[in-house]
């Protein structure tokens, strides 16, 4: 790889030991990809919080050896300065609120909150969501990031325009310090165009066809670049959250173009961009009703556990789902947790929604969610969701079986004790 | 098994590029889906727990792994970097679709890995089949399992 004469320096420890070990991992990870060189960044989302119980022998060795070993793959403990350039945290394991609710070990909490605290310290902006674009890092068109989290990868290429690709626990810690990532993948323009024309039979509006069709769309196109065409309504932000974390969930989809919406197709010619057209699929009723039975996998019609909010939801889903409760109660044999980021709940909590739901019998959480923290309420047994996401993770995370559905279809469950929902 | 003798003879090569440096043989474990790293796979065990997978509730430790590549969540790395401190990672990587998650993956597992082999190693290599990886060189050699049970 073709290194500048500033990433020389740090390669060969002239600007740090940590500076040293980010460098060093960076050569070897952009020479595995057969990249040419890195490109500048100053926009990192990564995970720098270490409160799962298999981390504890390294929380014991202190935060720089934590930092050294799971953010930069160095084996050696080096000390770590603060973050280069502008650096987030992504989801959490652990609602710093609600612990107690999640069934959290205090000791766990207590170490994700000196975490938080040490490297808060360090730069690192605390939004705890996986979906930083809703809560103030919002990337601009054409901007270089490097971004872990496939749903908030998908969203910020396909929706904003800026560049990232899937990036891990390491590649984003070493970006932190460096400034630079690999210049591979979706940071050049070349590969930032369509491969699969999706033609859309059916009408898609609703967040659970969004998820439905990202569901199936990703589950054939693995890592390529579907365009949509076709009978889709005017999506928003909180429909393509939806349908980018299903595709990132069933295969690897971390770009995709809806000409006339997304900023890179203007048109399908555009989306295209010239490039061959690989594979064309139609997206009809049987399509979406197989997407829809493969991720409802559960039986039995009780149910325990009612999750929402994945990705984390928008205020506007917060409101809808308070409205959906109001003046009604959640079954006492079900437990309804609505997971937001903290910025979102403050104005949740402001606009009174926040007590219409836990009035209801529902909690309000944000940090995490069950398929991150692998928590959910003692002795759940069928859990429903409106995340397709969720819905493809959780039974092979915890084993329990799953209901997908509207949010409505979610709320009824919780409200009733009973699945009722049903593809319509 | 002690199937190195055979290897000079009835020894399938396959050539292609080195992702991570290395060499390390071992029995193969095949899979022609791509893997999840978070939410895929146990990180304390090494066995594959996605719901749908044809490898479900299959250990790869120790083995040589081979597969199509990497899909899901950005974990895939973090994931099989705990494979590597708890002591149950694979042996050695050989995966056909080059992303950031597999090479990222690779690089802090720590293991060999190769792609970009002239042979499709999905066509050419079975479950139990005896491989060897000279990552620095780009080799793969493959001793078919039952020529490796005669030897």
């Amino acid at each position: 790889m073709r290194l500048t004469d500033p990433e020389k320096a740090m390669l060969d420890g002239r600007e740090g030991p940590a500076q040293q070990k980010a460098m060093d991992l960076l050569v070897r990870y952009g020479e595995a990809l057969g990249a040419e060189r890195l490109v500048e960044t100053n926009n990192v989302a990564g995970a720098f919080n270490a409160s799962t119980p298999s981390v504890r022998p390294l929380v014991a060795k202190g935060y720089d050896a934590v930092y050294s070993e799971l953010n930069l793959d160095s084996s050696e403990v080096v000390p770590i300065p603060r973050m280069a350039v502008n650096t987030c945290q992504l989801i959490t394991g652990i609602d710093l609120e609600n612990w107690r609710v999640q069934g959290v070990a205090e000791e766990l909490a207590d170490q994700q909150a000196k975490a938080e605290k040490h490297f808060g310290a360090l730069g690192i902006n605390m939004f705890a969501t996986c979906t930083p674009y809703q809560v103030g890092n919002v990337p601009v068109k054409g901007e270089h990031c490097a971004w872990m989290e496939s749903s908030a990868v998908v969203y910020c290429n396909s929706v904003l325009g800026a560049r990232t690709n899937t990036e891990g626990k390491e590649s984003a810690g070493a970006a932190a310090l460096t400034g630079r990532i690999p210049y591979w993948g979706f940071h050049i323009t070349e590969n930032r165009r369509g491969t699969h024309l999706v033609d859309v039979e059916v009408e898609v509006d609703d967040i659970m066809d969004w998820g439905l069709l990202g569901y199936w769309a990703g589950e054939i196109v693995e890592e390529d670049v579907p365009v949509l065409t076709g009978r889709m309504r005017q999506p928003s932000l909180i429909k393509l959250k939806h349908f980018g974390a299903a595709a990132a969930s069933s295969g690897g989809v971390e770009m995709y173009h809806i000409p006339g919406v997304t900023p890179e197709a203007r048109d399908v010619e555009e989306a295209f961009g010239g490039h061959k057209i690989v594979g064309t699929l139609r997206y009809g009723p049987a399509e979406r009703k197989l997407a829809y039975d493969t991720l409802n996998c559960a039986s039995d019609r009780d149910v325990d556990f009612v999750m929402l909010g994945c990705p984390h939801n928008a205020i506007e889903q917060v409101w809808l789902i308070a409205s959906l409760l109001e003046g009604r109660k959640v079954s006492p044999n079900t437990q309804l947790w609505v997971h937001t980021p903290r910025a979102l709940r403050e104005v949740a909590e402001r606009n009174g929604y926040l007590k219409m739901i836990t009035d209801a019998g529902g909690v309000v959480m944000s940090d995490t969610c069950p398929a991150i923290s692998r928590h959910v309420p003692k002795a759940t047994r069928v859990i429903a969701t409106d995340s397709a996401k969720q819905a493809h993770y959780l039974p092979a995370i915890l084993g329990i079986p799953v209901w997908f559905g509207t949010v409505k279809d979610c709320v009824e469950a919780a409200i009733s004790g009973r699945w009722n929902g049903d593809l319509p | 098994m002690t199937a190195t003798g055979t290897l000079v003879n009835n020894t399938i090569v396959l050539r292609g590029r080195k992702v991570v440096g290395g060499l390390a043989e071992g029995e193969a474990l095949v899979t022609r889906q791509t893997i999840s790293g978070w939410g895929g796979i146990n990180e304390r065990e090494g066995t594959i727990i996605e719901r749908r997978h044809e490898l479900r509730g299959v250990s790869f430790k120790d083995k040589i792994l081979v597969f199509p590549g990497a899909k899901g969540s950005s974990g895939w790395s973090a994931y099989f970097h705990m494979t590597r401190l708890n002591g149950v990672a694979p042996k050695a990587m050989i995966f056909n679709k080059m992303t950031t998650k597999v090479a990222l993956g690779a690089v802090v597992t720590r293991v060999p890995a190769v792609t970009e082999l002239d042979q499709d190693p999905l066509e050419v290599i079975e479950t139990g089949d005896w491989v060897r990886v000279d990552a620095d060189r780009g080799t793969v050699e493959v001793i078919k399992k039952a020529q490796a049970k005669s030897a």
